[in-house]
């Protein structure tokens, strides 16, 4: 069981200065080893004991992966930059401001300059019966302690759910979905594999183990923004307990383009995406069919919002995640100021 | 090579999970093994056919009967082609994300589950009531039918016995399927209440930790069990000398000669009996 000991178990650690170098570690160990970005979700596992790799590699020491960079009509953000660096950048601030503001909502300061953008979309994910050790499903057992009739699931998911019920923590996930993000993989054979980013994060129905699509020796290199959403209308909402340092319980991102400026004008082009709600941060491309060529009014906002939430099953403590849900859609449609929030 | 995966409850006790999923890869290979070696013998024995003298004989003496006699009817043909899509959804569906090809596979196999559990329940109804339910079964009586098949299989030339409606390997594989069949789906319909499905409250503690272990285990035992079943149900579906059965599973009839080579009509009498 999950007692913090502080002490970490024995393990190789191995510092690269090349993303070949990193390859020839992982390849070596295999399941075995273990990738070590900003260090904020690893050293939960090591400390818990729960992970006990063979191998650590630890990223730090690749500039590869480091920095900032354009890219086309776009940015290439490299893995191992941190939110920091993200919230930071000017074109980030001017171009896409969506990930600056999901970036920002992320955890705390200090855990900013710390964690990566890398590892901010790889991290896994919070459910506390997992996280302390249980071997569920996610940990290869075969039962979901979540989805129990006594369990505690006030922060689980209520859509997407195929045993386990476990929500990514992601904050940056949505708004990269939103911007169609490129994921550069360099997989264990050397080839660079490129994923949308909504395909980069899977749902349990796929692979019950995993939240992204990397496999062991696998490596997220860069994150690569085009052109085609920079200064769109956005929007970003994060909803959590606390208003820091937080995980969200359910967040939104929007990107739009309209007709013209005025209220009720046309959108022409969207895209949408939820966070807490599911293993995986979902698009909703049901809505944004929906919406497109619609008025941006308070009634698309309406019939969109009511199909956000088609399907969504709470469990017995989350069932605020629903009205939460369709409100946030909402206003990613009309926008905060003009939306009724309803219960 | 592990037979069985262990985890830990939250009491810290050691619980059964599943079966070790190195078990689909032997039985993979059991099963490759089996056919290659099967083949083999068939290319290079001298394994015997009956003398064409004691069919011609029969037919002469039997040659009111129908040139077309009717082996499987429609309803059986639809219930065994229903229960092997069923099956090949619930084999891809389970092993092929366990060999690496990753999918939503979860609906896929619980709904081909229900498929199979009803096309079973209606085969054991219409076998009982519209079929000689006996004729598929094994006994003492197929000893000597046993010993005849295995003389032949070493190059002996064994007139006699003949099988009935279904010959002798017929009924041995149906044996093994409905014992890995029933343990498949046995265990899968109380695994059922661990997803989500519209029918059944999820309840994973129905039943005790280590009985859902052992739950677990069988249902894999069978299901791996079954991969070599049905890769040596293919192969000889697909052999030369069986194809006439194969054939007649899709249209229904063999040729009178057919029944009279391979069957005996005292055993399986189509004068009377479907």
């Amino acid at each position: 069981m999950a007692v913090i000991r502080d002490v970490m178990p024995a393990f190789e650690l191995f510092q690269p200065a090349s993303i070949e170098d990193a390859q020839a570690v992982l390849g070596r160990y295999g399941a075995d080893a273990w990738v070590l970005a900003g260090g904020l979700d690893s050293l939960d596992w090591l400390k818990d004991r729960i992970k006990r790799p063979q191998a650590l590699v630890d990223l730090t020491g690749i500039p590869e992966l480091k920095g900032i960079r354009p890219w086309q009509d776009g940015l290439e953000i490299g893995a191992m930059a941190t939110l920091t660096e993200v919230v930071n950048h000017p074109v980030v601030r001017e171009r896409y401001a969506i990930l600056l503001e999901a970036a920002e909502s992320a955890a705390s300061p200090q855990i900013r300059n710390q964690g990566t953008i890398g590892g901010n979309v790889s991290q896994d994910t919070r459910c506390w019966y997992y996280r302390a050790g249980w071997d569920c499903y996610r940990a290869g057992g075969n039962i979901c302690y979540a989805d129990a009739p006594e369990a505690i699931n006030r922060e689980h998911a209520i859509l997407g759910a195929d045993r386990c019920v476990a929500v990514t923590p992601s904050d940056t996930a949505p708004a990269l979905i939103v911007l169609d993000a490129q994921m550069v993989i360099r997989t264990a054979a050397g080839r660079e594999r490129i994923v949308a980013a909504e395909d980069y994060f899977i749902g349990p129905g796929t692979d019950i183990t995993r939240m992204t699509v990397l496999q062991p020796g696998d490596l997220l290199t860069a994150i690569r923004l085009p052109g085609e959403w920079s200064g769109a209308r956005f929007y970003f909402e994060k909803v959590r307990d606390r208003k820091v340092w937080d995980f969200a319980l359910v967040s939104v991102a929007s990107a739009m383009v309209t007709a013209g400026s005025g209220t009720g004008s046309a959108i022409e082009r969207v895209r949408l995406a939820v966070g807490g709600v599911a293993a995986r941060p979902l698009r909703l491309s049901a809505v944004e069919d929906l919406v497109r060529g619609r008025p941006r009014n308070e009634a698309t906002a309406v019939v969109a919002a009511n199909l956000a939430i088609e399907g969504a099953q709470p469990l017995r403590f989350n069932g605020y995640k629903v009205p939460l849900m369709r409100n946030l859609v909402k206003r990613a449609i009309r926008g905060v100021e003009a939306t009724t929030w309803t219960s | 090579m592990d037979f069985l995966t262990w985890g830990r409850s939250p009491w810290d006790q050691p619980i059964l999970t599943h079966l070790s999923w190195d078990l689909l890869w032997a039985s993979l290979f059991a099963g490759v093994v089996f056919l290659v070696a099967h083949a083999s013998y068939m290319v290079l024995s001298a394994h015997r056919k009956r003398q064409a003298a004691e069919t011609d004989a029969m037919e002469a003496a039997l040659g009111h009967l129908p040139e077309r006699i009717t082996r499987h009817s429609l309803v059986a043909r639809l219930f065994h082609w229903v229960m092997a899509a069923s099956m090949f959804t619930l084999l891809f569906t389970a092993f092929l994300p366990i060999a690496g090809i990753q999918f939503a596979w979860v609906t896929w196999h619980w709904v081909a589950g229900l498929v199979l559990t009803g096309s079973i329940l209606f085969h054991i109804l219409h076998a009982t009531v519209w079929l000689d339910f006996w004729s598929i079964w094994v006994g003492p009586r197929d000893i000597p039918e046993l010993k005849a098949e295995v003389l032949r299989e070493l190059g002996h030339d064994v007139p006699g016995p003949k099988s009935g409606k279904y010959p002798l390997g017929n009924r041995l594989y149906h044996l093994a399927i409905v014992a890995a069949g029933l343990s498949v789906v046995a265990t899968g319909l109380f695994m059922m209440v661990r997803v989500r499905t519209p029918f059944l409250t999820r309840n994973p503690y129905l039943l005790s930790d280590s009985t859902w272990g052992v739950t677990y285990v069988l249902h894999g035992m069978a299901g791996v069990g079954l991969v070599g079943l049905i890769i040596a149900h293919v192969y000889f579906a697909v052999r030369p000398e069986k194809w006439w059965i194969t054939k007649s599973m899709i249209l229904g009839w063999i040729t009178r000669r057919q029944y009279l080579e391979h069957h005996d009509p005292d055993r399986w009498d189509v004068a009377s009996n479907d």
